[in-house]
């Protein structure tokens, strides 16, 4: 459990709030979470793009046992995601049945309460994913 | 290794793994620096040096500055003495520091050690604990825990290789049978298959029985040149010839294929080219099975068996003390115990046992060469050792 900070909540918002990562100018590559330095090609000219809302659920889990900070919530589902420019993201999965739960299926990125700082702490919001609809 | 020592391992000491309500993170590791430093057939003012591996003492016991406090309480304060952290690796990357100081002519007596005090805490907050492995900001944020993230590579891993969990599952059983017969292991008790397969679900579709337990355990080994192990020692002499560290994105999302750990294949190659060895010629291996697929998945990327076909190895009786490459027979991290930061010194001190000729029951003949691995995070640090026995 990370201990409770304003100031983190604070700056990690621009990222929290929606979907962010950068795109190396040079090669194309986007990484999520950003990195300053491009793997493949070594530049340091990358810029920050939002990411696709939309993917596919590449794997799953459902955790039983929660760190304590998400003890409220349990149990729920993780999913490995990847976004529709090729981007990969781990994110919670939310209003889903356990039971619709298998690779391939579509997913979207909805805004969400994540956790909340302990007792007197400030409520963290950002990204989770829903089944989309099937177009 | 040009311009490099020869470095040798002439100690290993090591505590039970299991619950150890009354002895502290301190008095703990005592004890097996103590056991270690006497098997060398030294005193503890000969050590030069000590680099203990833990992940979570600043969490769980609200405690860093472990090179002090310990050195302090063994009462060598003066020597150089440091924690090494990298997660669950931590003690694997000790050893490998452990290494360079002796190699690099340095230091002459070194100590490796690692401790893990895990039974501090609830359960809720050691996952809390496990999951600072991985990304903090964008992954652990998720909610996601430690076993979630090995679930989703097992998930993975089944569906690209046609795997059945029915298979991967055999790992804890084949661990737990040869955990009877070690003493210091947690587990020391078989389980068969079903049980392995009704046990609860901790993160779908990892069971109970496929996860390491909750440990504590404190684990030592002496380090000195090859040389001066020759004249110190008779018999029981066993060289370091290789030992490699390498990283890997710490995040399953940025890597290419989460069911191969780039970090173990990229550390089992240096490991093997400065060991002048191939995998073929291994007689004990001790791998880092967090999870029951990962001890299948660090079969391969050991080289022991292709992609997709861990499995084989595990039902063909091949890692079993007669088989091909004997793995985990100190009962591996599901049966001896994880106790995180010391389960990379326990695993060189189990190989080196085993070249020794001292593993009881589950010796294997004539070993020669010994590998361990222990990893960090689900990957992001691989530390691979091989260790040979000098006649």
């Amino acid at each position: 459990m990370s201990i409770p900070s304003p100031p983190r909540a604070w700056r990690e918002q621009k990222y929290r709030y929606r979907l962010v990562g950068v795109k190396c100018t040079r090669c194309g590559l986007t990484y999520y979470p950003p990195v300053v330095v491009c793997t493949k090609c070594k530049s340091t000219e990358l810029t920050t793009i939002e990411l696709p809302r939309k993917g596919v659920l590449l794997s799953y889990t459902i955790i039983h046992y929660p760190p304590v900070e998400f003890k409220e919530y349990a149990p729920y589902a993780v999913g490995l995601i990847k976004l529709e420019d090729g981007t990969e993201v781990i994110a919670q999965l939310t209003d889903i049945d356990f039971n619709e739960l298998r690779p391939g299926i579509k997913v979207e990125a909805v805004f969400r309460c994540l956790k909340t700082q302990g007792e007197e702490g400030i409520i963290e919001y950002g990204m989770k994913f829903r089944r989309a609809l099937e177009e | 290794m040009i311009g490099m020592r020869r470095v040798a391992v002439i100690g290993v000491g090591f505590t039970k793994v299991g619950e150890h309500w009354n002895s502290s993170l301190r008095d703990l590791y005592a004890q097996a620096v103590l056991r270690a430093v006497s098997d060398a057939d030294l005193e503890l003012r000969d050590i030069q040096a000590m680099f203990i591996g833990n992940m979570s003492s600043g969490y769980l016991q609200a405690q860093e500055h472990l090179g002090s406090l310990l050195a302090t309480h063994l009462g060598i304060q003066g020597i150089a003495a440091v924690k090494i952290e990298a997660a669950c690796g931590s003690g694997g990357a000790a050893f490998h520091q452990a290494v360079l100081a002796v190699a690099s002519g340095y230091y002459d007596f070194v100590i490796a050690g690692g401790i893990e005090k895990m039974t501090d805490v609830r359960t809720e907050y050691l996952t809390s604990a496990l999951i600072m492995a991985d990304d903090q900001e964008f992954v652990a944020s998720t909610g996601v825990t430690f076993p979630g993230l090995n679930a989703l590579i097992y998930r993975l891993y089944m569906e690209k290789y046609n795997v059945r969990q029915e298979d991967i599952a055999q790992f804890p059983v084949h661990e737990h049978f040869y955990a009877q017969f070690v003493e210091h292991a947690q587990y020391r008790y078989p389980i068969t298959l079903e049980q392995v397969l009704e046990s609860t679900i901790v993160a779908d579709p990892i069971r109970l029985l496929e996860c390491s337990p909750i440990s504590d355990g404190a684990a030592a080994v002496v380090l000195c040149p090859l040389d001066i192990a020759m004249k110190r020692r008779k018999e029981g002499i066993v060289e370091v010839i290789g030992s490699a560290l390498s990283t890997d994105a710490i995040s399953l999302n940025e890597r290419e294929d989460p069911t191969t750990f780039i970090a173990t294949v990229k550390a089992a190659k240096r490991a093997y080219r400065m060991a002048k060895i191939e995998p073929r010629d291994v007689d004990v291996v001790e791998v880092h099975d967090a999870y029951s697929i990962l001890g299948i998945i660090n079969l391969e990327d050991l080289g022991f068996a292709e992609k997709g076909k861990g499995v084989r190895l595990v039902k063909e009786g091949e890692i079993a003390r007669d088989g091909r490459i004997p793995t985990n027979l100190s009962g591996g991290l599901k049966a001896r115990g994880h106790p995180v930061g010391a389960t990379g010194i326990y695993q060189v001190a189990e190989i080196v046992k085993q070249l020794r000729g001292d593993f009881g029951k589950n010796q294997v003949d004539d070993a020669e060469i010994g590998l361990a691995q222990s990893i960090g995070g689900v990957g992001g640090t691989v530390i691979v050792n091989i260790l040979k026995r000098i006649r």
